[in-house]
């Protein structure tokens, strides 16, 4: 057999995997979106014994046109900012009934951060086993692309637009993985679509932990991002490369891997290809000031995280995707 | 036999002996002595359930729901601002038609703030979808959380018990809890019809265009017109297995050539039938009190008015700019009858004021006066007036 046969041979026998499929095809989601490849990667990796509750926003309008519905997994919304309640509900109710499927929570940057931050906050607190997985696209991209605590700075969206007097958003993106870990949480991670081994890893990790667990998956939109539908991957990747998105663990507060970049791409080539940056590349100080000001976040991000990786990148593709992992944090007493 | 127990502690005994799965709970003042009785109750193994202690009412309420939707029976409670609180997803337990079941220790609303009884909070939800039963003693709190469980259950309806904070929850009275075995016949185990299972895999609350959203709403209203008839059975359920019934939709009390009839919701009908032993070289009154407000008993109410050329209606709350909640309806129940009587709209009692004996005289003087055309406030200070804005 010959080097094109057998690599022919083996794309097939990946195709006949049986994966399970709990977001079904035919669903409503635009060209491109990232968040329906991520929801479909989540579930892929955690299989159909989990129950999903989900928050508001395109998730749920594009897979759940009455009278039809696109999952296969039990599925249920109720509002905007009560995700993580509800799941406390659901895996409470499992509990008094012995009933071990794991509880999901789908929720938007906009019900993890902003409106559905407490109820989240109290989810953790309280220690429920729910895997919270927050989808985040950078902004209310259902309601038409308005500003989120998640949209990064100098991003433009239709309430931080730029113009004469502004630069896009004028804060900085706020830093949930951080806030969630300090809540000695067991596990909280981030991923990205572009990497879906890593994704899935942690997808099955955060289902592992027996207690609270986060899992923030950067997702392209490309109606809100302006970029070509098709290269919703490649943006999404450039993210990573830049150091703007960082993908790393935390268990108990303690940061326990990141994903190493082997090349540092700077953060104009992942800024380009997106409408939301264009403002930045005008012949202005003002713009030229952000662009400085986000080379700077990548730049701190890498230090911070040490994501900067001297070794020579691995021939193996689900390798070169993995974690690097540290030891695991010393767990403290009285932890769940 | 009774026992002299405190409203709240008499509501967490009728809670336990439900058996819930899951109760979800944020402290309210005057609805925390329910939630801090119930927790001791899990705390001394009297009551095994997973008892959720949430940071706000916001998640109480969906604590209850999702774990409703996962196959417990769920419970929680709550007053005044906690209610507004809730009060988006109140409005989603009862679209989604989630059976649970919620004490509001009925409270005024802010501004200006107040910690005492009035029904403000509880009007402000008349429209949420929930069935809302009000309650006159600390026995009928007792009997009708216990009946809300088998209401919600049979009829998919969520289900609020309104009982006046304080005037109920922080009084003693010498009450009769049915025993386990009797709730236990009663109200017999219960899944969900929709239960959220890995096996059975479900979508609920899902996205509804105009093509099925007012099917859906029409037939949440036909549950509801149908809840009327099961508060009534449900009630003479529960009479023959405890010689106790709470008056199902409405009761009336009074002689039959009574021409003049006072109603009212609430502990307030405690001290007005007083007031009318009292006061008896008055005239003649039947009292009607006013059990369920949703659904609205029209057909029952009629019945009960016929005959009567005065209606006091007497309320604990107002909605400012039109009067009298509940008068309204009154009106609208009874407008194209032949021999609609006169409806005079009262309202007495707000934030806490106290409403005395005296006020039947009150309420009997206003029934034969002449027509006032507005709502009045029987027990306005006008001195008070002159402090001004809080």
């Amino acid at each position: 057999m010959n080097n094109t046969a057998a690599l022919r041979d083996m794309s097939s026998i990946r195709q006949q995997q049986s994966r399970f499929e709990g977001l079904t095809p035919g669903h409503r989601a635009c060209q491109g979106c990232g968040q329906a490849l991520a929801a479909r990667l989540v579930l892929e990796s955690s299989g159909p014994d989990v129950v999903v509750a989900n928050a508001t926003g395109c998730l749920e309008v594009f897979t759940t046109a009455w009278p039809q519905s696109a999952w296969t997994i039990p599925w249920m919304h109720s509002v905007f900012s009560n995700t993580a309640a509800l799941a406390a509900g659901m895996e409470a109710a499992f509990k008094a009934r012995d009933i071990s499927t794991k509880v999901l929570a789908f929720a938007g940057d906009g019900g993890t951060f902003d409106i559905g931050f407490q109820a989240l906050s109290g989810m953790i607190e309280r220690g429920h086993n729910v895997l919270f997985v927050c989808y985040d696209n950078e902004a209310y991209m259902n309601t038409g692309v308005q500003r989120s605590s998640s949209t990064p700075v100098a991003a433009a969206t239709t309430t931080s637009p730029a113009g004469i007097a502004r630069t896009g958003k004028r804060h900085l993106k706020k830093d949930i993985v951080a806030i969630i870990a300090a809540h000695c949480m067991p596990y909280a991670a981030t991923a990205s679509v572009a990497y879906p081994n890593d994704l899935k890893d942690k997808v099955r990790r955060g289902i592992q932990t027996p207690g609270p667990a986060f899992l923030m998956i950067h997702s392209p939109c490309p109606l809100g991002w302006m970029h070509d539908s098709a290269k919703g991957i490649e943006v999404a990747r450039l993210g990573v490369e830049t150091g703007l998105v960082p993908l790393i663990e935390m268990e108990y507060g303690q940061q326990t891997s990141a994903m190493p970049l082997r090349r540092v791409r700077p953060v104009v080539d992942y800024l380009k290809p997106q409408g939301r940056f264009r403002h930045l590349f005008a012949d202005d100080p003002m713009a030229r000031q952000e662009l400085a000001h986000l080379q700077a976040l990548a730049d701190h991000n890498i230090a911070h995280y040490g994501l900067q990786e001297s070794q020579p990148e691995s021939g193996d593709s689900h390798a070169a995707a993995s974690v690097r992992r540290g030891t695991v944090a010393v767990v403290p007493p009285g932890a769940v | 036999m009774l026992e002299p127990l405190e409203g709240s502690q008499a509501i967490a005994h009728a809670v336990a002996l439900a058996r819930p799965g899951v109760v979800a709970a944020y402290p309210i003042t005057p609805q925390t002595h329910i939630v801090e009785h119930i927790a001791k109750l899990v705390a001394d193994n009297r009551l095994r359930c997973e008892y959720v202690s949430v940071e706000s009412e916001f998640s109480a309420a969906t604590v209850a729901l999702g774990a409703a939707a996962a196959g417990c029976r769920a419970y929680t409670a709550t007053a005044s601002q906690g209610l507004l609180l809730m009060a988006e997803v109140l409005f989603n337990i009862a679209g989604l038609r989630i059976p649970l079941v919620m004490t509001c220790a009925n409270r005024a609303v802010s501004a200006p703030i107040n910690i005492w009884n009035d029904h403000q909070d509880a009007m402000a939800l008349r429209d949420a979808g929930w069935i809302q039963l009000y309650c006159a003693s600390n026995q009928e709190a007792i009997d009708t959380t216990i009946q809300a469980f088998l209401l919600a259950e049979r009829l998919e309806l969520p289900v609020m018990v309104c009982v006046d904070g304080y005037i109920l929850t922080h009084t003693l009275e010498g009450v009769s809890l049915p025993t386990q075995e009797e709730v236990d016949h009663f109200l017999p185990p219960y899944t969900f019809a929709h239960t959220l299972d890995s096996r059975q895999p479900l979508t609920l609350g899902t996205m509804v265009a105009p093509d099925h959203f007012t099917e859906i709403r029409y037939a949440h209203d036909q549950a509801m017109y149908q809840a009327l008839a099961a508060i009534e059975e449900v009630d003479a359920a529960y009479a023959g297995i405890t010689g106790r019934a709470s008056g199902g939709v409405l009761e009336v009390d009074g002689p039959d050539d009574a021409r003049i009839g006072v109603l009212c919701l609430g502990a307030v009908h405690g001290t007005l039938w007083e007031g009318r032993e009292q006061a008896r070289n008055l005239p003649p009154a039947k009292l009607i009190k006013l059990r369920a407000l949703r659904p609205f008993p029209e057909a029952a109410l009629r019945q009960a008015l016929a005959g009567l050329s005065d209606v006091v209606v007497l309320e604990r709350a107002f909605s400012p700019g039109a009067g009298g909640i509940v008068a309204a309806e009154v009106c609208r129940a009874l407008y194209g009858t032949s021999t609609t009587p006169r409806i005079h709209s009262a309202v007495m009692g707000l934030g806490g004021r106290d409403i005395p004996l005296e006020a039947w005289q009150q309420v009997l003087a206003l029934a034969q006066g002449p027509s006032r055309g507005a709502t009045v406030i029987l027990d306005l200070i006008p001195d008070h007036l002159e402090d001004g804005i809080a």
